[in-house]
């Protein structure tokens, strides 16, 4: 009788040494984690009334009561938004082509690397943490925070951007003897425009979310509003809060969507 | 080509007239809003405090140096959370964002009418509630602790996973799934052979780059009561002991580039 050889699909990681070593190490880790994390079991059973009624002021939303609130906190976190996204991308456009390899010499390319790098080193609530500290409690601080990380964010993504782009065009208008602003703006930036204004859209996003929570540490916005309903336990208020921050982020990507459709 | 007329010479333009006019429109009506909410910025400032700013700064990082090396022995512990929670929360999110992400796939999906759409909606609000108010609400119901802070990590997350791995589903070679059919597999044969083994690279990445951002919101949480290091930093700032802002802060940055580092190292030997 001959033996049937049966298939086996080859596994994911390939060495069975790291596989089992990996494997046990995770499931061990895992059960310390569980073992190690103190849970309090009684307050979390009492939270289960607390939940329910959470759950319930979703169906309906309550949109009359403390509106006013709730409308000017949301529009505080736009126009936060708004003035945080564009003095990021503005400060982040110098910053990106610093650090953009092919267009700036070494030393420069490396400071504004360095910049970049510092500047998202942290989250937006720490900066915001300490911008409240320096600039007191209010919207400035948290457009202060939401700058430096929109600078992080776009300033990298323009400078990787602008180090991946076509060099025969760059070549091509400085062949025409233009001087190097017109080199800029007639090679550089038609290559990178259509791609940053997307990543544009998608930083104001971010930062309308980010914007929604910096209220936690003092630093203006919706946040401050959620967290005083969510100490109050007026849970109707919380759900509503959520539910247009919900919106309006869905609003704004779908609309992004559009615009980076229609840009290119 | 656009170009304009100026007596018997044409002069090349970039754009025609029309354009250029509909550029300029939404470049004015950019500035115009700008303006606005800066006027609204500038109305809600007490600009006294801005300019005193600098003086404060100094101020503070000379009560910042040098940070109390001996803080550390207390920090240790919120470290191990921090870890669990960016940990087990990861774990959570892609246990969940896997079946999420087969439903929400338009090749995968049992019905694209009914289940489709409600997997996308799961998929949205989870990713618009950003971490700390999920660690927010959860305190509210579950009381402070770690448990609030992997459940928010989880629940933030899972949206995450689940919208990058349903369009890994969606750009699927499509010829092996047929070929597996062929051989007269079922539903979940085709879903084991042909569809898992195409999408595992791209999910194992995604899990890494996940893990990745939670170590860095996992170090926030504390902030609202959720575990983790921000507890000590919050508590460190209320109590203005800024030695040990500092330390935390290191330990923060220190933390933030190992992890940075390990999942570099293993998308790197996954790719």
């Amino acid at each position: 009788m001959s033996t049937v050889r049966i298939w086996k699909r080859p596994p994911f990681i390939k060495r069975a040494w790291l596989r089992w070593s990996l494997t046990i190490g995770g499931g061990l880790f895992v059960l310390v984690a569980i073992g190690t994390m103190d849970v309090n079991w009684q307050r979390v059973a009492a939270g289960a009334p607390r939940a329910e009624r959470f759950i319930a002021s979703f169906f309906p939303p309550d949109f009359a009561s403390k509106s006013s609130d709730i409308w000017e906190g949301i529009f505080e976190s736009l126009w936060m938004t708004v003035v945080s996204t564009v003095v990021g991308i503005l400060l982040s456009i110098p910053i990106g082509l610093g650090a953009a390899r092919n267009l700036a010499p070494r030393p420069i390319y490396l400071f504004f690397r360095g910049v970049l790098a510092v500047s998202r080193t942290f989250p937006e609530i720490i900066i915001a943490l300490f911008a409240v500290k320096l600039f007191g409690f209010g919207p400035f601080a948290g457009i202060i925070a939401l700058s430096i990380g929109s600078i992080g964010f776009y300033g990298k993504l323009l400078a990787e951007d602008i180090e991946d782009m076509d060099p025969v065009q760059a070549e091509a208008v400085k062949s025409t003897g233009s001087s190097w602003l017109q080199w800029l703006n007639y090679s550089v930036q038609p290559q990178v425009t259509p791609r940053m204004i997307g990543l544009a859209m998608y930083r104001f996003d971010i930062n309308f979310r980010e914007s929604a929570v910096l209220g936690i540490v003092g630093a203006g916005g919706i946040g401050a509003t959620l967290l005083t309903t969510f100490d109050r336990y007026e849970f109707s208020s919380s759900a509503t809060i959520l539910l247009i921050i919900i919106g309006i982020v869905m609003a704004v990507e779908y609309s992004s969507g559009y615009i980076r459709k229609w840009v290119q | 080509m656009p170009n304009r007329q100026h007596g018997n010479i044409k002069i090349w333009q970039r754009r025609d007239r029309g354009h250029q006019l509909t550029i300029w429109a939404c470049q004015f009506i950019g500035v115009a809003i700008f303006v606005y909410c800066w006027q609204l910025v500038s109305n809600n400032t007490i600009w006294m405090f801005v300019t005193d700013a600098p003086r404060q700064a100094n101020d503070m990082f000379e009560r910042m140096l040098p940070p109390k090396w001996e803080y550390m022995d207390v920090l240790w512990r919120p470290i191990w959370d921090t870890i669990i929670i960016a940990t087990l929360g990861t774990l959570m999110a892609v246990v969940f964002a896997f079946p999420i992400a087969f439903l929400a796939a338009r090749n995968t999906t049992p019905s694209k009418v009914l289940v489709r759409p409600i997997a996308l909606l799961a998929i949205v609000s989870s990713r618009s509630i950003n971490s700390l108010l999920w660690a927010l609400m959860l305190v509210t119901i579950l009381g402070p602790g770690v448990l609030a802070g992997v459940l928010a990590i989880g629940f933030r997350s899972i949206g995450f996973c689940a919208k990058l791995l349903y369009e890994a589903i969606e750009e699927i070679d499509e010829t092996q799934i047929e070929a597996i059919t062929a051989t007269g597999a079922s539903g979940s044969q085709i879903l084991n052979y042909g569809i898992v083994p195409q999408i595992l690279p791209a999910f194992a990445g995604i899990s890494v780059f996940r893990w990745d951002i939670n170590i860095r919101e996992s170090a926030i949480l504390g902030l609202v009561g959720a575990g983790g290091i921000g507890l000590q930093l919050s508590s460190s700032i209320d109590t203005v002991s800024w030695t040990q802002v500092s330390l935390i802060l290191l330990v923060i940055l220190m933390t933030v580039i190992v992890s940075e580092w390990v999942s570099a190292k293993i998308r790197h030997s996954i790719i």
